[in-house]
């Protein structure tokens, strides 16, 4: 196992790097003069001489790229160019929003795609499954900010149970709270979760049936447990190998869907400072965020990774052969 | 039973085939006709409700609503068609030279392909956009290479297990090279699944060019995209709510008739996996 994840963690490292060394070609490389781009073609020589001294583009890009990595390792972002502000603590102030939206989002989606698919695979070819299935293939057509924008017309512009969109922050300081923050974040949440859980139900309840299918679980029956016990101690358990992969790969789903949905609902996440950002042409933040955003898809993918081993023993031996 | 035959009695099959049908006729429709022009403002009729007239009603502008849904899927197909075809020929090239050649090419186009799945399209579009500005052309270049590793997983998985035949042995002991077994064996027993793939991906690029329209990454004023009439709707949802409904609805039933269509033709063309499912 130790090797297995020694193996993991170096791989996890490299593609981490590379995507740093990506993000970093693309947009300080690629640009060319990346100071005359920030500023515009109206910008005076003097003007583009002090941002590109300040940006140390007179150093070359291999001096640049390791000087915002050993930046990034003592928690240095920069400084944002458009809010004067270090970028980290920028990052900071808008965590405190996708944070906890990504994980409302991910938690409701896994409840809500976990029940569902298991109750399609127990009435497998019965109305209840039809259902879920004709339920499940209309969530995947929706687009999530189409979605969004329904649940403001019914839930804020209708009803006036939500509002139609900001963030009051979570602290009574800030004109906010905690229930009040929360609130904010339902909508939102809903809007994310119902079509990735969409994706997640049919996985569920495929990967159900295929061990409903397996000789263990006759024996199982056989020996007189109870469906129920069958379904909690024999069937879930092995269904979710195959559903814990997808929650990865559907966490990268989640992380951009959450950057479409707070310009939907006007939140003051990564999502909405990445796109201020491009209005301003702010490329170091652009540059911190886009890769902070990568880099959580590839965390994710690697802790998913050592749980797939660890629910599933012959994962590990055969990664470390 | 022929394939048409099978085809026709294939519930999914059948609903995804009209609404793709219907998609792409009013694509085709919308180079000749639309009721009045997408882009021909009218304020004095600004945010009329559906009527003999304007069947959709108007927008903000005063712009007819059925004008605008019809020429906008001419920007959705062609993004899906462009969008796909960059996955195609990338994708597919490599997942081949993958296949044939094996070793250290394989391990570096598959690790290439495991590497992209930290860059969304979305992700991908906002560096594309920071430095080249928003764009329908961005949102194409940005959705297109999404699709590259998707198609190159694919193909060289599929390809793989065609390699490993007996009649691909035997052109080898023939003498026939890689490049005539890829072209005469491998190339032809795949290009079922990569059919199928390339309609769940169309899909996804319609969605992927609505969300980034949405967001202003897409396509641009004055030509209409269903992304941006949302867009556009949200800013006057509290006077006229229903503009919202109708871009969504073309985007849902567009990406549901190309799932179902999908699903259909994976059961039609591999009726195996249609029994074992």
């Amino acid at each position: 196992m130790t090797l297995f994840i020694l193996k993991r963690f170096a791989t996890f490292l490299a593609t981490l790097l590379a995507a740093s060394a990506l993000v970093f070609a693309v947009l300080d490389v690629l640009p060319g003069n990346a100071a005359e781009l920030m500023l515009g073609e109206s910008a005076t020589k003097e003007s583009l001489a002090a941002l590109s001294a300040k940006l140390g583009l007179d150093q070359p890009p291999l001096t640049r790229y390791f000087s915002w990595m050993k930046g990034l390792a003592r928690g240095d972002m920069g400084m944002s160019l458009s809010y004067d502000t270090p970028v980290l603590e920028l990052v900071q102030q808008r965590m405190a929003v996708t944070l906890p939206l990504a994980l409302m989002a991910m938690l409701l989606t896994t409840v809500l795609a976990l029940a569902a698919g298991v109750y399609a695979a127990s009435q497998h070819n019965k109305l209840g499954d039809v259902g879920v299935m004709t339920a499940s293939q209309i969530g995947i057509a929706i687009p999530n900010f189409w979605f969004a924008i329904l649940l403001i017309l019914i839930f804020a512009v209708k009803l006036q149970w939500f509002s139609a969109g900001g963030f009051p922050g979570w602290t009574e300081d800030d004109g906010g709270g905690v229930w009040l923050g929360f609130k904010a974040l339902v909508l939102p949440a809903v809007a994310l979760a119902v079509v990735q859980a969409a994706i997640l139900a049919r996985i569920t309840r495929s990967a159900v049936l295929d061990v409903l299918r397996e000789d263990f679980v006759r024996t199982a029956r056989a020996k007189g447990l109870s469906p129920r016990q069958v379904l909690w101690r024999h069937v879930l358990r092995n269904a979710f190998v195959p559903v814990l992969t997808l929650m990865g790969l559907q966490f990268a789903n989640l992380l951009t869907g959450t950057v479409v949905i707070e310009n939907v609902f006007s939140l003051p996440g990564l999502g909405r400072l990445v796109f201020q950002a491009i209005a301003n042409r702010d490329l170091v933040v652009v540059r911190n965020v886009v890769l902070l955003l990568a880099a959580a898809v590839i965390v994710i993918n690697f802790v998913v990774d050592v749980l797939y081993a660890a629910i599933d023993p012959r994962l590990r031996l055969s990664g470390a052969a | 039973m022929n394939f048409l035959q099978r085809a026709r009695r294939h519930a999914s099959f059948a609903v995804g085939g009209c609404l793709v049908a219907l998609l792409l006729l009013t694509a085709v429709l919308s180079f000749v006709w639309t009721p009045y022009s997408p882009t021909e403002l009218d304020i004095p009729n600004k945010l009329q409700g559906p009527s003999a007239s304007h069947w959709l009603g108007t927008d903000s502008l005063g712009r007819d609503i059925t004008s605008l849904l019809i020429k906008g899927s001419q920007t959705s197909i062609a993004v899906g068609v462009i969008a796909v075809g960059i996955g195609i020929v990338f994708g597919v090239s490599l997942g081949l030279l993958a296949a044939a050649k094996r070793g250290w090419v394989e391990e570096v186009v598959m690790r290439a392909a495991d590497f992209s799945f930290a860059f969304p399209a979305l992700l991908s579009a906002i560096m594309l956009t920071a430095i080249y500005g928003p764009g329908l052309v961005t949102s194409i270049v940005a959705i297109g290479i999404f699709n590259v590793p998707v198609f190159a997983r694919i193909t060289r998985a599929a390809a793989q297990s065609v390699w490993s035949r007996d009649y691909v042995l035997a052109s080898r002991a023939c003498g026939k090279g890689a490049w005539h077994i890829t072209r005469h064996h491998v190339l032809p027993n795949i290009a079922s699944g990569l059919i199928v793939q390339a309609t769940i991906q169309f899909a996804v690029a319609i969605l992927a060019e609505a969300a980034l329209s949405y967001l202003g990454l897409g396509t641009q004023p004055p030509m209409p995209s269903w992304g941006r009439m949302l867009n556009e709707a949200q800013s006057m949802m509290f006077q006229a709510p229903q503009l919202a409904i109708w871009p969504g609805l073309a985007i849902a039933l567009s990406v549901l008739g190309l799932n179902l269509m999908g699903d259909g033709l994976r059961d039609l063309l591999d009726p195996r996996l249609a029994r074992s499912r």
